[in-house]
């Protein structure tokens, strides 16, 4: 223990008293054409304990989840499970050695069984080597009803919601009698019920003596479940010790290497005329009866837990989707947005959640992502300019202080901090009237989030109506003038900035009866 | 809610097959006399076995162009063995023949699993290649009915139990895939890995080694399938089969077996394969050229990939607590 | 990191446009690449045969590419934004009965060249709505529009074929516009450098690069994705509606079996182009110099005496080895750096 933790703040003495490691990872490395992912960790895991592991995206936490699950291997270093060296060269080895997964998202098999998904890969077996169907049943219920479950063991895992899912997955990782338990970001789709469900199972899990990796961005959460805590950054470890012992100023002054006091801009609100009235919006499955107002220069929050419908709703009034009811005004102008297209020549632009997927398009340059929106003006009778798209592209990055070594690069080989700068500036160079930004600053580190919260505090200054989708409590807090908040996809209540505290956010989007404050 | 999708294809699927035997009965009594419909069952067999061979590699994810053209090779190379070596027993031919398929279908699963090709492209390209080397090897000369040596040819037609041994071996490889589909782990990681190669990964699949499984099998069957083809019709040449890798195909988009991976049936593909093999069967029987069957397996496959797109089109999130209960 | 103390201080540093220069990068490219591969072979059939370098045996040679590129500039873009189209060559088995069929009616060679343009537009038009309409994955579509379409020619035909097509209507596959240049070759060299054109110069071009890449991002970002995919597959038709006519011109007849496996030959002329099979990149030029490394491989190994069908396993092992061997490098490459 002690030779792990050399040179490492907050190491404690009497630490090594503690029971032994069940798992210890010593001088991890690993290295990616161009990347260093992993440099000399070191990681314990101890019987009965909860090891939270913290770091900003990028730190290397999800490398280290793939070496201890055999996916990706080490290339320098040691893995020794109870003293033993072990080395995991397939995930198969990794299972058998005791160590198990529950991934971000629940990720399994939607056209198999419920049995099937908790013992695949080790299902129970007949005496002529088939699997024994019936056996697998059985002991699948007997897994389910171990965590609480209510599911039926026959069914197509496709036919369950997503809170069961992820119990399945959980059932999955006790199927394998694991002694090491990694849940990567287990609460993060999950509905406030269930992550309280998730945090009575994690108890009963450390019951029994498994040692858990706990993976979360979330402090409240590390703070009340973790025994322990190691701290990742650049993919080196910088940080371990016991919960008790560190506060949580400590532990991000740990992630960014630097104390960090979440400094949002200072804006002094002072809204312009309507821009955008929305009336009645309803879809038949998704949301039902949305209105809203938004002002030029304002900056609207939209808070809600994940699945309240706060993307489905923007997505509609970009034109992705349709609703069924309900009506825009653009400068009380009656506006039909049936496609993208039209919300972009209406001035509606949308910075998409899913960038990988929805905003940037990787394979292309960073200049053909910029102008890709704006190629009506860059173009000429449908014949490209690409001086003019090179043009656009030099302006908008410059703004935003994209890094990148030149604007013909791949947009896939930046960092997602870059790449979401680089979207804003595509959506900026059509000169939109209204921006929405769907959680703007998910997944990118902290250098490039102070620069998207203060890009949008001076779009708001130049007069751009601005709606900002976003889970992040601080960031409603310090970015909105105005919060609504979604539950269940409807507006639960409409708040402004200064009377307006975090616990009324979170009661409101949990539906937890008002308080009077 | 349990009532998986598969299940009512499968229920469709028979009843269109009842349908379409109904209606032939009703002008043409003798199409359905047992004695008939078994030798309908005989002339489907290599369909039957190709499709549930394609079925697995589909269910990977993958296509295999290269089955007809591996059958077409197989047969060929065992047709000249038997001419050159007229005493080799049938055990031995069967065993090569598998080999030759199996080899065959090796190739292209390295080819996929070992540098990533699309395999779509790999069993485009062994497809003519496989054809290529049967003009090769027999300078585009045919092995006519005799030059093969009797037992050879007697093989697949020999009556057991009042069926062929061609049906028989159908049959055999339709109860097979039934077990290996549902009670092996190598059944079970073919719908893993088309379901969610990402999940497969993680749960100690090895995703490249599984579709390699799968087309190593495609393969095998295709092997088979082709000394039973030649034995059966007689004959031995560069074109035999051609074009018969879309057939297979057919049935297994007919059977509602997802080309997107994850999702399908054994008793889809058997079905499948069984109602294009009524078609062909019947068209001659209700007098229409057999020139329409080409454009029928056609219209069959758009509209069962129509079918199985409506039937599976992912639905949006419920977020509404109304709505979630009127679903 | 003071951020609330910021006065606007957004203007970064100004990024330079290229990282390489145009000609670095074609240093470094597929085509040039593949140019050498097309000289290599130009040399070698000049010693393998006297008779090579003769104009008239060159002009010769183009016809064993020239049909095929014109669909392949189409296909190109179509699988450059993710889609393919197997059903080309029984488009053609469909647009050469339609105008056979339309011989037999009495109609003349402006009503034929209509016949197979729209037959092909209909066709394509066809495959479009089922992929765009329905959402279904092009691969199946096409392959049943494959049996479909020549289905209809072989139910039409059956075993007989149409010929008595009128003279003039020979120009097209077999007539001469100036000297050895055939108007075929023509055809081949306005259509190249039209689609070059259209590909890396339009907005509709742009569009299959970006849908390719990422079909959600580009419906995020305003482009019409069904749409663009409607045209492309509507573009694939009409030229294999254009290649019907230059080859039943050619050939001067038409049977259901006509221009049988060209969809292969057709994907491996583009895949060797550089396109990649997996949508988001390739370019016209790569198609052009795949075209002419084909063409003359095929008319070399006509000159040797080999037969059709040996070539034909050459394009399938060319087809698997452009991928292949490109990865094989790279991994011995990488490996090397480790």
């Amino acid at each position: 223990m002690l030779a792990n933790t050399q040179g490492i703040e907050n190491v404690h003495p009497h630490a090594a008293q503690d029971a032994k490691p069940v798992l210890s990872l010593n001088g991890i490395s690993k290295s990616f054409p161009g990347v260093k992912a992993l440099s000399e960790v070191a990681l314990d895991l101890f019987p009965g304990q909860v090891t939270a592991l913290v770091g900003e995206n990028g730190a290397g936490k999800s490398t280290i989840v793939k070496v201890l699950t055999g996916i990706y291997q080490p290339d320098e270093g040691q893995i020794s499970i109870n003293g033993k060296p072990l080395s995991f060269p397939t995930a198969q080895d990794a299972g058998e050695a005791g160590v198990t997964a529950i991934h971000q998202e629940t990720v399994l098999f939607d056209d198999l069984s419920v049995a099937e998904n908790i013992f695949i890969g080790h299902a129970p077996k007949t005496r002529f080597g088939l699997i024994d169907r019936k056996e697998m049943v059985g002991k699948a219920q007997e897994l389910l009803d171990r965590i609480g479950a209510q599911i039926d063991p026959g069914v197509l895992l496709k036919d369950l919601g997503i809170a069961n899912k992820h119990l399945v997955a959980i059932a999955r990782a006790l199927s394998i009698d694991a002694q090491i338990v990694i849940m990567d970001e287990p609460t993060a789709s999950l509905s406030h019920k269930e992550i309280e469900e998730t945090y009575e199972l994690v108890e009963r899990l450390k019951a029994e003596g498994k040692a858990i990796l706990f993976i979360s961005h979330k402090f409240d959460e590390i703070f009340r479940i973790a025994d322990r805590y190691t701290v990742f950054r650049d993919g080196q470890m910088v940080g371990a010790g016991k919960i008790t012992e560190v506060s949580e100023p400590e532990l991000v002054k740990m992630m960014v290497g630097r104390s960090v006091d979440q400094v949002y801009p200072r804006r002094e609100a002072d809204p312009g005329e309507e821009v955008l009235e929305v009336v009645g919006y309803c879809h038949p499955t998704e949301f039902e009866d949305i209105g809203f107002t938004l002002r030029k220069g304002e900056i609207l929050g939209f808070y809600g837990l994940v699945g309240a419908g706060r993307s489905e709703v923007m997505q509609a009034l970009f034109g992705v989707t349709k609703p069924s009811k309900g009506a825009i005004r653009i400068d009380d102008q009656i506006a039909v947005i049936r496609t993208p297209n039209e919300a972009i020549s209406h001035g509606i632009v949308y910075v998409p959640e899913d960038r990988g997927k929805q905003g940037a398009i990787k394979g292309l340059p960073i200049f053909q992502n910029v102008s890709l929106p704006s190629l009506k003006t860059t173009s000429k009778n449908g014949f490209l300019r690409l001086a003019e798209e090179f043009k656009l592209a030099r302006d908008y990055t410059q703004r935003l202080d994209l890094r990148a070594a030149a604007l013909d690069q791949d947009i896939g080989e930046l960092s997602g901090g870059n790449q979401q700068k680089v979207v804003i500036a595509k959506w900026l160079a059509t000169q939109p009237r209204v921006i929405i930004l769907d959680e703007p600053t998910k997944g990118i580190d902290i250098g490039s989030k102070a620069a998207v919260h203060e890009f949008m505090a001076e779009l708001a200054a130049e007069g751009l109506a601005v709606i900002m989708v976003s889970s992040e409590i601080p960031e409603i807090l310090g970015m909105s003038d105005r919060v609504i908040v979604m539950r269940e996809g409807r507006i639960a209540a409409e708040f402004e900035r200064d009377d307006l505290t975090p616990e009324q956010l979170v009661r409101t989007a949990a539906g937890l009866s008002e308080v009077t404050s | 809610m349990i009532q998986s999708f598969f299940k009512t294809r499968e229920v469709i699927l028979g009843v269109a097959i009842l349908v379409l035997l109904i209606a032939i009965a009703s002008r043409f009594p003798a199409f359905v006399a047992p004695r008939n419909l078994a030798n309908v069952f005989n002339d489907t067999a290599p369909l039957v076995i190709l499709a549930l061979g394609q079925m697995a590699v589909i269910l990977t994810r993958c296509i295999d162009l290269s089955v007809a053209a591996n059958l077409a090779l197989t047969g060929m190379i065992v047709a000249m063995l038997n001419t050159i070596m007229p005493g080799l027993p049938i055990p031995f031919i069967l065993v090569i023949a598998i080999a030759l398929g199996a080899l065959m279908g090796l190739a292209n699963g390295l080819l996929v699993w070992k540098l990533e090709i699309p395999p779509i492209v790999v069993t485009l390209g062994t497809m003519t290649v496989y054809r290529g080397i049967i003009f090769l090897i027999s300078n585009g000369a045919w092995i006519n009915a005799h030059e093969m040596s009797p037992s050879f040819k007697a093989f697949p037609r020999e009556v057991i139990l009042g069926l062929p041994v061609l049906s028989w071996i159908a049959i055999f490889v339709v109860i097979g895939f039934i077990v290996l589909i549902s009670r092996t782990p190598l059944g079970r990681a073919f719908y893993a890995v088309g379901g969610n190669p990402h999940a497969a990964v993680y749960t100690g699949i090895n995703v490249g080694q599984t579709q390699c499984a799968a087309f190593v099998l495609s393969g095998a069957l295709a092997g088979l399938t082709g000394y039973l083809w030649v034995a059966r019709y007689a004959v031995a040449y560069v074109d035999i089969a051609g074009g018969f890798e879309l057939e297979v195909v057919a049935a297994c988009v007919i059977g509602g077996i997802s080309i997107a991976g994850g999702i399908g049936s054994v008793g889809g593909a058997l079905l499948g394969a069984l109602f294009l093999g009524i078609v062909k069967n019947a068209l001659p029987v209700i007098n229409i050229s057999p020139f329409w069957q080409l454009a029928i397996s056609g219209s069959a496959i758009i509209i069962a990939v129509a079918f199985n797109a409506t039937s599976n089109r992912t639905k949006g999130r419920v977020i509404l607590k109304k709505a979630e209960h009127a679903q | 990191m003071s951020l609330a103390s910021s006065e606007i201080s957004t203007t970064g540093r100004q990024l330079p446009d290229r990282l390489k220069s145009p000609i670095q990068r074609f240093l470094a490219s597929w085509e040039l690449l593949l140019l050498g591969v097309a000289i290599a072979v130009f040399i070698l059939n000049s010693f393998a045969s006297p008779y090579f370098l003769d104009p008239w045996n060159l002009s010769d040679a183009t016809f064993n590419f020239t049909e095929k590129a014109l669909i392949a500039f189409a296909m190109a873009m179509l699988i450059i934004s993710g889609e393919i189209d197997l059903s080309v060559a029984s488009i053609i088995a469909l647009a050469s009965t339609a105008m056979g069929f339309a011989v037999q009616m009495g109609a003349e060679t402006p009503v034929l060249i209509l016949v197979g343009l729209g037959v092909g537009l209909a066709c394509g038009a066809f495959n479009g709505f089922l992929v765009t309409g329905f959402g279904l994955p092009s691969i199946v579509v096409t392959i049943g529009t494959m049996s479909l379409f020549r289905g209809i020619s072989y139910i039409v035909l059956g075993d007989k074929a149409y010929t008595g097509y009128p003279s003039d209507f020979a120009f097209f596959g077999q007539g001469y516009v100036w000297w050895v240049i055939s108007f075929e070759f023509l055809l081949f060299a306005f259509m190249a450098v039209l689609f070059a054109v259209v590909l890396h110069r339009t907005n509709f071009g742009r569009a299959a690069y970006v849908i390719g890449n990422n079909p959600v991002g580009a419906l995020f970002s305003g482009i019409r994705v069904p749409r663009v995919k409607f045209a492309l597959f509507l573009l694939t038709g009409l030229m294999s509606g254009v290649a019907a006519i230059c080859l039943t011109s050619r050939l001067g007849a038409t049977r259901p079996s006509i221009a049988f496996g060209w969809e292969l030959e057709v994907v491996t002329m583009v895949v060797l182009g550089g396109v990649n099979i997996l949508g988001g990149s390739g370019s016209i030029p790569g198609v052009v110099i795949a075209a002419f490394v084909m063409g003359m491989v095929t008319f070399g190994f006509g000159l040797l005496n080999v037969p059709g069908i040996v070539m034909s396993i050459f394009i399938g092992l060319l087809l698997i080895s452009v991928i292949a061997l490109p990865r094989i490098a790279h991994r011995i490459l990488a490996r090397r750096k480790v």
